[in-house]
């Protein structure tokens, strides 16, 4: 196996745009905003950036095609910008191009954007697309509740839970991350809500009812990455490294294979968590890991998500959220932020987002909402597609002394 | 060797609009309906059309039946979703027939069905000629307030027709043509234009219709009184026992039209009173088959033996006994598309087809065939150069493995009212088949409470989407929960 990534990569600098109904900014404001953060950050300029990449996910309705809608709006020198997309997972495959750069030596600075804008389509909710050519024909196109509603139907029959014990443990899910994205200045949602008001919200695909969905946000989020050596050089003392990356992919197996997958979990969450804590030196992760920002897409999500993590064990998650684990006070505190549920869902800019969320902790930057003891380790997991088919991206960043 | 009926089947959609509700809403404008507002009539979902509904049809017509012997299919309707793209090709596809049958659409009559009917005994009888399936099918719309509305029914009936194991004989046919238009559809016209009633009596069943069956009865060599079952498609209250005692039957012979069950399923009609006819029928019994459209045919069947050995099928009593009652008239109307409703930005996604693809994977799109790895028996949806079997991803090792006529389980499922659906919410999930075989599903005939993780389901052939836009609908297989005892 590969040797990995760990501490060859230094965060230089990172920035985020307010999330939310960006009705004034298009793309390359959104873009903008990130990024005059993170160059400021890095302390360099622009002419100091060898590569970039580009992650968004509806091009279509928001960006354009192509890396060079971020080559205008930041006036990038002519270097090369690559657009990525890998659905939901599209900003940590936007992180991982840039760090490969760097850590190949190709690229002694790189830019890591990711950038969505949503609110323009006239509708809540996702743009409606092709799924190709063969699967317009065959498959489903289902919406993001119903996809991942299944996942909390397949649990209860799996792990023998009742729909209620769920139904509850899927609102404190939601209760945790408005409580902690109330915190958050750039978050798109910054009310707290009680269990009550999620259990009585309306379905929107059975069982997940309003509140157990995330926002549809515009945003953008960014990282500048180089090495450790020249991170020092341009003065940085306190670095970040990334101790892991990894992306695991669906092949079929999920969606196509009778009796194999049962429904509950993510697959690929899995593998890419196991390869992750291997890639960081990771044996423990409950203890080890400080804190986490996963793909809280839907309130089950985040919940399955704790056991594909190896936090929680299988089928024991919802009893761990109702216990508070995952509390901002928790063992293992998750979106500290608000997550995707109140942080807001720029598609592109999430997994991005996130990184974000985790680097400010580790440096103590997170104002309000910072950790009483700032974690050595911080996780994040980013899923792209729907239980049965999906990209899985895990980064794990730390201090580089961690 | 005997020459006849070798197998019957029918399909009625599930739903039974009550004709109550449909007079409560038309009452104010069309208060002379009320003698024709009682019991209830069968409609299709939005889902549903002619052609969908002849699939069904013919699949329960071929129960336990080897399709490989089949020659020839033939579907009469008048209702057809294509002018030019034969519908009946479409229903072979997804029988998964082989390429070698013959196919046919007949339409412009609701003479069409028994006409499709005579040819194809005429063909067979005396040969050993292959097995030819009939099938007939309407869904007729229209307008509110109007006595079509209340008549019609929607339904599918099939009819396996050739030498060998005959459960009803074929002992002939007599049929005059006659351009009566009692009633007349243009084409691309949704709804048809009727003339008065007691014309159409007076001048078309009490002359024309009486007339031609008393000189069937004398062509074919048979008196009336020898007749078991009499079998006059007509719903108008009292003209099928009229006609009967005018020709000099029994009355009492009459075959029951299904007026307040089903209603007239039009073209479909004659097939699905003949398959009724045939679950009650009793070896020896004679059964004459009437069509009346723009003239009369008059077929003459006896009852076999073998009908008692014919395999368990829903037909007409099976599919009746499934009823659904309904009275959301305002749905239907918009399944119908009779009306419109505002249904929002998600609805206006472009559902265009693409030709190319669709011949490439017709296969999989109309017949449900996926692959069988012959190393290791894993079954997959769709079919693909490499397994999708993680323990062995065999290369081009796998085999043609039907999945269409294969029960599965539900492993995970979702009601979904963000995504448009015609009929919300938009329920969908993951199945297991027995056998396996994984596949990603819509679900169809299903109300609230209907699905459970580990519920049994079968799959039926619907429309999936429609482009409005280019006129073009787009079929694929549904998941529908197996009706359980209660």
């Amino acid at each position: 196996m590969a040797s990995g990534i760990k501490d060859k990569v230094a965060i230089l600098g990172m920035g985020c745009s307010n999330f939310g109904e960006r009705w004034d900014k298009d793309a390359g404001d959104l873009m903008l905003e990130a990024f005059d953060e993170a160059i400021v950050d890095a302390g360099i300029d622009t002419t100091q950036i060898d590569a970039a990449w580009l992650g968004v996910a509806y091009d279509v309705v928001s960006v354009g095609s192509s890396g060079i809608p971020m080559s205008f709006a930041l006036r990038l020198p002519n270097i090369g910008v690559t657009k990525v997309e890998n659905y939901c997972a599209s900003g940590t495959e936007s992180f991982r191009g840039a760090v490969y750069a760097v850590a190949s030596g190709a690229a002694d600075i790189a830019l890591a954007m990711g950038v969505e804008k949503l609110k323009d389509t006239g509708y809540a909710g996702l743009p409606f697309r092709t799924i190709g050519s063969t699967l317009d024909m065959i498959g489903v196109e289902g919406s993001g509740p119903g996809n991942f509603a299944q996942l909390a139907t397949a649990y209860c029959s799996v792990h023998g839970v009742s729909a209620q014990d769920l139904k509850r443990a899927m609102a404190h899910v939601s209760v945790k991350s408005h409580a902690n994205g109330a915190k958050n200045p750039k978050a798109h949602l910054r009310t707290p809500i009680d269990l009550d008001t999620v259990l009585n919200a309306p379905m929107i695909a059975e069982p997940l009812g309003l509140f157990d969905c995330c926002g549809v946000s515009d945003g953008a989020a960014c990282a500048i990455v180089t090495t450790p050596e020249i991170a020092r050089s341009l003065g940085k003392t306190d670095l970040v490294t990334v101790k892991a990356l990894q992306i695991a992919m669906s092949n079929g197996w999920e969606m196509q294979q009778a009796g194999g997958w049962n429904g509950a979990y993510f697959h690929t969450a899995r593998i890419a968590a196991a390869k992750a804590y291997k890639e960081a030196g990771v044996t423990k992760p409950a203890e080890q890991i400080g804190m986490t920002e996963v793909h809280d897409c839907f309130s089950v999500t985040e919940l399955v998500t704790m056991e594909d993590l190896f936090l929680s064990q299988a089928g024991e998650a919802w009893r761990d959220v109702l216990d508070g684990m995952f509390d901002a006070d928790g063992k293992v505190p998750c979106q500290l932020d608000g997550g995707l549920k109140c942080f807001g869902h720029p598609i592109g800019a999430s997994g991005l987002r996130m990184i974000y969320e985790n680097y400010l902790q580790l440096l103590g930057r997170a104002g309000g909402r910072q950790l009483h003891t700032s974690p050595s380790l911080a996780l994040s997991h980013n899923i792209g597609g729907q239980p049965s088919e999906n990209v899985c991206a895990v980064a794990i960043i730390g201090l580089s002394n961690a | 060797m005997s020459t006849g009926i070798l197998a019957f089947g029918a399909y009625v959609p599930r739903k039974r609009l009550q004709r109550s509700a449909v007079h409560a809403a038309n009452a104010w404008f069309a208060p002379g309906l009320k003698g024709l507002a009682k019991g209830e009539r069968a409609i299709g979902d939005w889902d549903e059309d002619s052609l969908t509904m002849a699939v069904e049809a013919a699949r329960d017509t071929l129960a336990a039946f080897d399709r490989g012997q089949i020659d020839t299919v033939l579907l009469a309707s008048t209702t057809f979703p294509f002018a030019d793209r034969q519908n009946c090709g479409v229903v072979k596809e997804a029988l998964n027939l082989p390429d070698r049958v013959a196919t046919l659409d007949v339409g412009g009559s609701l003479r069409a069905a028994t006409g499709a009917l005579i040819q194809a005994l005429r063909v067979t009888a005396g040969t050993n000629a292959a097995p030819q399936l009939c099938l007939a099918s309407d869904l007729r719309k229209a307008r509110p307030a109007s006595e079509p509305e209340l008549l019609y029914g929607d339904a599918a009936a099939g009819l396996l027709v050739g030498a060998g194991a005959t459960i009803a004989n074929y002992l002939g046919s007599y049929s005059i043509s006659a351009d009566f238009v009692d009633h007349y559809r243009a084409t691309g016209s949704d709804f048809e234009y009727a003339w008065e009633a007691r014309w159409v009596r007076d001048e078309g069943y009490n002359k024309l219709l009486v007339g031609a069956l008393k000189d069937a009865l004398q062509a074919l060599g048979v008196a009336a009184d020898a007749v078991n079952h009499l079998i006059i498609p007509i719903n108008v209250r009292g003209i099928a026992t009229s006609v009967a005692r005018q020709a000099g039957f029994n009355p009492a012979v009459v075959v029951d039209t299904l007026a307040d069950r089903l209603g007239d399923s039009g073209a479909a009609h004659p097939f699905v009173l003949l398959v009724s006819a045939l679950e009650k029928a009793k070896p020896g019994e004679k059964i004459i088959l009437v069509g009346f459209g723009q003239g009369v045919d008059v077929i003459l069947f006896e009852a076999t033996e073998s009908l008692g050995q014919l395999a368990p099928r829903k037909g007409v009593t099976g599919s009746l006994a499934l009823g659904k009652k309904d009275d959301n008239y305002m749905r239907w109307l918009f399944h119908r598309g009779v009306i419109d409703l505002e249904k929002g930005m998600r609805a206006e996604a472009d559902y265009k087809q693409l030709a190319a693809p669709l011949w490439r994977q017709h296969k999989a799109v109309f017949g449900l065939v996926g692959g069988r790895c012959t190393r290791t028996g894993t079954v997959q949806f769709p079919k693909s150069d490499i397994s999708v079997d993680t323990n062995d991803p065999a290369r081009s090792t796998q085999e043609d493995y039907p999945l269409a006529d294969r029960r599965a389980r539900i492993v995970s499922y979702t009601a979904d009212v963000l995504t448009y659906s015609p009929s919300p919410p938009f329920y969908y999930g993951l199945i297991d088949f027995h056998g396996g075989g994984r596949l990603k599903v819509e679900f169809a005939d299903v109300e609230p409470g209907d699905l459970r993780v580990g519920r049994e389901i079968e799959m039926v052939f619907r429309i999936k989407a429609v482009d409005e836009r280019r006129g073009f609908k787009k079929y694929f297989w549904k998941a529908k929960p197996v009706a359980e005892e209660s």
